[in-house]
């Protein structure tokens, strides 16, 4: 950890000016990489201002003389219900929910690994890991079966249940609990009395904070972001997240134009929930924790 | 970084009760409740959501839904070892879908490896001016879900919405992504567009653990930049090189998500266009759940065949040089 902030401190400084010529090349290169990723977000932004008529007749990358983004958003709003906002909920409650759960007993598992001792472990332990390894469509099209067979297919939980699982959670936990909780505060922690529990809770989750909080985020966007889980399990559109929400208004477009316009509405609205999201928590995307993973 | 401080100083700071001789020792050879209580709620999930279907999927690829005689009366379930293996194996269609993914896995892992690996060198040139602002921009379409990032992208790619194939037309240039020689470069790119950014900060964090000290040496050897990025930052960071690697290769046998929202646009992608969207319309619409688990197994075995390949190749001591 002392090396790595030292060696991002210091690095500008070991660096050499490289000629005007390339650092023109350089800037420019990160400026056209730049205009790349952000095209799509800048199109829908300013396509959710149009009306659906000048969707289609005005150039996509400026405002239209008639901007009505009000308009759409109140439509979109206002659509089937209100049906938006509860897809937002929805996915609020799932990604949250889901990632909590995940985190704490991800957390748990980790630390258990690193700090005791256990017949098979790192048998286990492997196992777990190659979870990781195994594509999700593969998991989530038996796991419709499974759970149809109990009665949980198209309820909150058949969307839930299975997000509270980050096998990757418990890699970076044990790694990050092997560096940051040293073995002689939990062996002093314990000559004063505590229990492992409280051992765990109080002290070491408090140490493990950044990787705990780096936890959280990735499950937390990995739920977003998903989508066939959702779809294999979910019929209710009242139980959808905003990713079905807004396919299944994609799906109604040939029918009636008009849901073009919302869906462009509606991605334009959850693009700036999760990039306000992505911004703001910038500091705590702790890749780091994933390079020290793969060290030796 | 507050917290990784907090904790570094609590590690050396001296603990306030000496420790009795014998305990640091101690410390493994009991396994106490509370081993359980931490490790138990994982594992039972991780066995029902990860362990029982995979389990499920390969007992269900085995059997298949009969109907006795005429038809008449309920299908019974019946053990036929690997028919339907041998079906899905036989289908034209998804044989096709199969050597699709494989071509889409060699455009889109090495587009996405060597586009991270770029832009991270280029966020840690000596000459890159605001490299802050530049990560977060490519790493913020990682929080868009694939879905939303194909339906933006699929209005990028008609004419009729697309302010880039309008300017192209502009200049006489009639570009067409979704038609079928183009559509899986066409959908390389959305997958590029989303993960580039987060394959770019792990390789940017293995870039920052390495020691100054090498890049001073280097320097007072009289290493120019290209010099270091090949001798010093390539050969440090490939443990972080191999990983994206693996991930995106995990990733592109996924895919699912893209050529489903793309569909309703091009004539170019067919129902069962990969091996997943042929499983899901097996088991959704055509009720073969049975067929669609043996799919399912076709698609982990070839992501754990490549996985293992992949990690061979670079593994073999001959290729640990470079």
């Amino acid at each position: 950890m002392v090396t790595r902030t030292a060696a991002r401190t210091a690095r500008p400084a070991t660096a050499r000016p490289g000629g005007l010529a390339g650092s023109i090349l350089v800037n420019a290169a990160l400026a056209a990489a730049a205009v790349y990723f952000l095209l799509p977000i800048a199109w829908v932004l300013i396509a959710a201002t149009k009306s659906p008529g000048d969707l289609y007749s005005t150039f996509g990358l400026w405002f239209s003389d008639s901007p009505q983004a009000w308009q759409n958003l109140v439509d979109l709003f206002t659509q089937d219900g209100g049906a938006f906002s509860i897809w937002i909920l929805n996915s609020v409650l799932y990604s949250g929910v889901g990632a909590l759960v995940a985190t704490v007993i991800a957390t748990a598992a980790g630390y258990a690994f690193a700090k005791y001792a256990f017949p098979a472990k790192e048998t286990v332990f492997w196992t777990i890991l190659g979870g990781v390894l195994v594509p999700a469509t593969v998991i989530a099209l038996p796991l419709y079966f499974l759970l149809n067979s109990v009665g949980l297919t198209g309820s909150y939980w058949s969307v839930l249940l299975p997000s509270m699982v980050s096998p990757f959670g418990v890699y970076l936990a044990r790694i990050h609990a092997n560096t940051a909780v040293p073995d002689e505060i939990v062996e002093a922690a314990r000559i004063d009395g505590a229990g492992d529990l409280r051992i765990f809770g109080s002290i070491a989750s408090r140490m493990m904070t950044p990787a705990i909080v780096t936890i959280f985020l990735f499950q937390f966007v990995t739920i977003w972001n998903n989508y066939l889980l959702p779809l294999v399990m979910l019929n209710d559109p009242k139980r959808f997240p905003i990713t079905l929400g807004l396919t299944l208004w994609n799906s109604q477009t040939q029918r009636d134009p008009m849901f073009t316009q919302l869906v462009v509405t509606g991605s334009a609205v959850s693009v700036i929930l999760l990039v306000v999201l992505m911004v703001s928590l910038q500091r705590f995307w702790k890749a780091d924790l994933t390079a020290g993973a793969t060290k030796g | 970084m507050t917290a990784t401080a907090t904790a570094t100083e609590a590690a050396s700071a001296p603990p306030r009760h000496p420790l009795p001789e014998s305990s640091p020792k101690r410390r493994h050879r009991r396994a106490p409740a509370a081993l359980w209580v931490l490790l138990v709620p994982f594992l039972v999930m991780f066995a029902a959501f990860f362990i029982a279907p995979i389990v499920f999927a390969i007992i269900d690829s085995l059997f298949a839904q009969k109907s006795s005689g005429l038809g008449l009366g309920a299908p019974t379930r019946e053990f036929v070892w690997l028919e339907n293996y041998g079906t899905a194996l036989a289908n034209p269609s998804f044989l096709a879908s199969l050597g699709r993914l494989v071509a889409f896995s060699a455009i889109e892992v090495p587009l996405m490896v060597v586009t991270a690996l770029g832009l991270a060198l280029l966020l840690g040139a000596a000459a890159a001016r605001f490299p802050r602002a530049f990560r977060v921009t490519y790493f913020m379409p990682y929080g868009v879900p694939g879905v939303i990032a194909s339906l933006l992208w699929g209005f990028l790619y008609i004419p009729a919405t697309s302010p880039v194939l309008q300017l192209l037309g502009a200049l006489g240039i009639d570009a067409n992504p979704l038609s079928s020689d183009a559509v899986l470069f066409a959908i390389a790119n959305i997958a590029l567009w989303g993960f580039a950014g987060y394959n770019m900060l792990i390789l940017i964090a293995a870039l920052d653990s390495i020691p100054s000290e090498l890049y001073e040496a280097a320097k007072l050897d009289g290493a120019g930049e290209w010099r270091m990025i090949w001798s010093i930052k390539l050969p440090l960071i490939r443990p972080s090189i191999v990983l994206i690697t693996l991930f995106t290769i995990i990733g592109t046998l996924q895919l699912f998500v893209e050529p489903l929202v793309l569909r309703p646009l091009t004539t170019a992608i067919s129902s069962d266009y990969t091996p997943n969207l042929a499983a899901y319309n097996q088991a959704f619409a055509q009720g073969n759940p049975n067929l669609a688990a043996a799919m399912a197994v076709v698609v982990a075995l070839l992501a754990f065949g490549f996985s293992a390949l992949f990690l061979r190749i670079v593994n073999r001591k001959g290729n640990r040089a470079w």
